[in-house]
């Protein structure tokens, strides 16, 4: 005898899958393309805000007035301003962001340099937010009002409010210079500079392609507490959000179901709510991978770490607007992908959108 | 006094002034019983209180410089040591409680009018002119608050007035946000509807009835927001973008410290301790605040 009565959960078609995947993924397109666009927009704008003249800046204060001129008309800054922001999309786009006066290099190229060297330390940073963020939120939400979620509370109120900066000269001062247990600023020491040819351009992974075992130890030496200090600011988020998807979690009635089968509260925490708890967990740690980015313009001034943050400080205080322009395009472009990623990172781990 | 508590607690209060005192004192009793939250209040009351009483309460001139009398560390006659200028970090950081007084107030009155009216707007007449104001701050909040802070102040020059510019232009959309998902549950009430036939224009619905309502909200927002102001501040102040010298900022004072932080410790951490508390202070009292006045 067949069934008359079709089951709830219906399995959809693949087809039906597809189509919906892609109307998810037309939209998130126009979503991205609308906020780039208006990511140009507001760097083309503070560009044309500067009181520094762009065209003396190239043809120098005692200029011809001819020159002059004829600086201004290749600039382009003859045309009105809409075909001026044409032109600036379509130098980004074709990979022109400009010359760095500092530098002398193309802004993409010097970028490019920099930037394996933050991510590996908002990478550290963000895996040391989630070791410890996520226990302690979890603790906090199982022992909800008592003790340890209070403590685990004011951990994250001070995570809040601590200056990244000085906790960075803080744990100079205390894990280097005093304790010596750690390497000092910047990403190497004197007798491993220049010494690996970079590869990735994170230097942990080129020197253990290398096979030079005392570099990777000194590469770490050196990472470990301008990470640590960037993963702190992480695990105030972390454990906080943690905290709100576990109790959420563990209120569900498979909880109680998981409890009366007999099942260890070990188990019942860790395996059964975690699992679900992480899903909305994906884009927290991308948020925060965001905001360790964001943190690392700061921390990498402190570490002398030359990543984006120091490019992009160090391009501010000489008034080099190509390279500052470029380096905030490309963090606010790294937001955008990351954003998306989450979000079909978040759609992929949840089996409700399948 | 029992009087003025019964007063207060009436169940059956003869006025509205009444009934608008007691629920406040009801509200302030739920305060209360949280002592992280009093903590926090006891913070931002002695922040008014010392930049208030400056004058009074700093051992020295804070601009006065001295160079026999550099890089001294903690004692008797300078508490927290004097700076590679001679002068006194104690009195320093006293007088650095008005800079970020103003810095904080400045971006609140800036800051939390515009988003409430773009967010209210946005969520009261909807339609393309709520996905155009949305769109925006989506652009806005796409890039993070520091780096574009950074780029303004790059581009208007460094600066105080600049600075607080800066801050404000880069934090306005998440009160937008608050504001507007406020509103939208706001429109569905029926007493909206009541006004809307009894012939009240949409900006007198917006501003008086609208506007009030989000307030709550908006107040805990901004206090868990100040904080993070005063920590982009310190960070401005610190690449030396914020205020300038000889102004007691605190961020500007923790980068003069740093040359010397490995031999001279105090310069740069007493500073440091006092944007801690005061961020605390911020934090812990939006949090009690949040607890009280938005139950969702």
């Amino acid at each position: 005898m067949t069934s008359v009565v079709e089951s709830p959960v219906r399995r959809r078609s693949w087809g039906e899958t597809a189509g919906r995947w892609a109307k998810i993924a037309s939209r998130e397109l126009v979503t991205v393309a609308i906020t780039i666009f208006g990511l140009l927009l507001i760097t083309f704008f503070i560009a044309r805000v500067i009181p520094i003249d762009p065209v003396l800046a190239v043809v120098g204060d005692n200029a011809r007035p001819e020159t002059y001129e004829a600086a201004r008309i290749e600039l382009g800054l003859d045309k009105p301003l809409w075909q001026q922001f044409a032109i600036y999309v379509g130098k980004v786009f074709t990979g022109d962001l400009g010359r760095s006066v500092l530098t002398s290099n193309t802004v993409v190229d010097d970028i490019k340099r920099v930037f394996p060297a933050t991510l590996e330390l908002a990478t550290l940073g963000t895996l040391i937010g989630c070791l410890l963020g996520i226990p302690l939120g979890v603790v906090a939400a199982v022992y909800q009002g008592r003790w340890p979620d209070q403590v685990a509370r004011i951990i994250g109120l001070f995570g809040y409010s601590i200056p990244v900066f000085w906790l960075g000269l803080m744990g100079l001062l205390l894990f280097y210079a005093k304790l010596g247990w750690v390497g000092g600023p910047g990403r190497a020491g004197v007798a491993f500079q220049d010494l690996i040819t970079p590869v990735t351009g994170i230097l942990m992974i080129d020197a253990a392609l290398e096979g030079d075992w005392d570099a990777v130890r000194d590469a770490w030496s050196h990472l470990v507490l301008p990470a640590s200090v960037l993963g702190m600011l992480s695990v105030a988020y972390i454990s906080r959000m943690t905290r709100s998807f576990m109790i959420t979690e563990l209120q569900q009635q498979y909880v109680i179901a998981a409890r009366v089968k007999g099942l260890s509260e070990f188990r019942v925490v860790w395996r059964h709510a975690m699992h679900n708890a992480f899903v909305p967990l994906v884009t927290v740690i991308a948020v925060s991978y965001m905001h360790l980015l964001e943190g690392s313009v700061l921390t990498e001034t402190i570490f002398a770490w030359p990543g984006l943050g120091r490019y992009l400080t160090n391009s501010l205080l000489n008034a080099d607007m190509n390279a500052v322009l470029g380096g905030t395009l490309v963090i606010g472009a790294v937001f955008i992908g990351v954003n998306l990623l989450s979000d079909i990172l978040g759609r992929l781990v949840d089996p409700r959108t399948r | 006094m029992t009087t003025w508590t019964d007063y207060l607690l009436t169940d059956s209060p003869s006025s509205r002034r009444q009934a608008r005192l007691g629920q406040m004192y009801r509200k302030w009793l739920a305060f209360r019983r949280n002592p992280l939250a009093m903590v926090g209040l006891c913070i931002i009351v002695a922040l008014l209180l010392v930049a208030a009483f400056a004058p009074l309460i700093a051992t020295a001139d804070p601009l006065a410089q001295n160079l026999d009398r550099r890089l001294l560390p903690p004692s008797g006659t300078n508490v927290f040591g004097t700076d590679s200028l001679g002068r006194d970090i104690f009195s320093r950081i006293v007088y650095g409680t008005r800079v970020t007084l103003v810095i904080v107030l400045l971006v609140v009155v800036s800051v939390g009018p515009i988003g409430l009216l773009i967010g209210a707007t946005s969520g009261y007449l909807g339609g393309w002119v709520d996905r155009a104001l949305m769109r925006m701050t989506d652009v806005f909040m796409a890039f993070p608050r520091l780096v574009l802070a950074l780029a303004f102040v790059a581009a208007l020059g460094p600066g105080l007035e600049n600075a607080v510019i800066a801050i404000a232009i880069t934090a306005w959309p998440p009160y937008a946000r608050v504001a507007r998902a406020e509103t939208l549950i706001i429109r569905q009430q029926d007493y909206i509807a009541a006004i809307r036939l009894q012939g009240a224009s949409q900006w007198r619905i917006v501003w008086k009835h609208v506007v009030p309502l989000c307030l709550p909200s908006l107040i805990v927002r901004t206090t868990l927001d100040m904080a993070g102001v005063i920590l982009i501040a310190a960070g401005l102040g610190f690449l030396g973008l914020g205020a300038q010298p000889p102004i007691p900022e605190w961020g500007a004072m923790i980068s003069a410290g740093r040359e010397q932080i490995f031999d001279q410790w105090w310069v740069a951490t007493f500073p440091g301790i006092a944007i801690c508390i005061v961020a605390l202070g911020f934090n812990l009292l939006g949090d009690g605040l949040r607890d009280v006045m938005d139950a969702r």
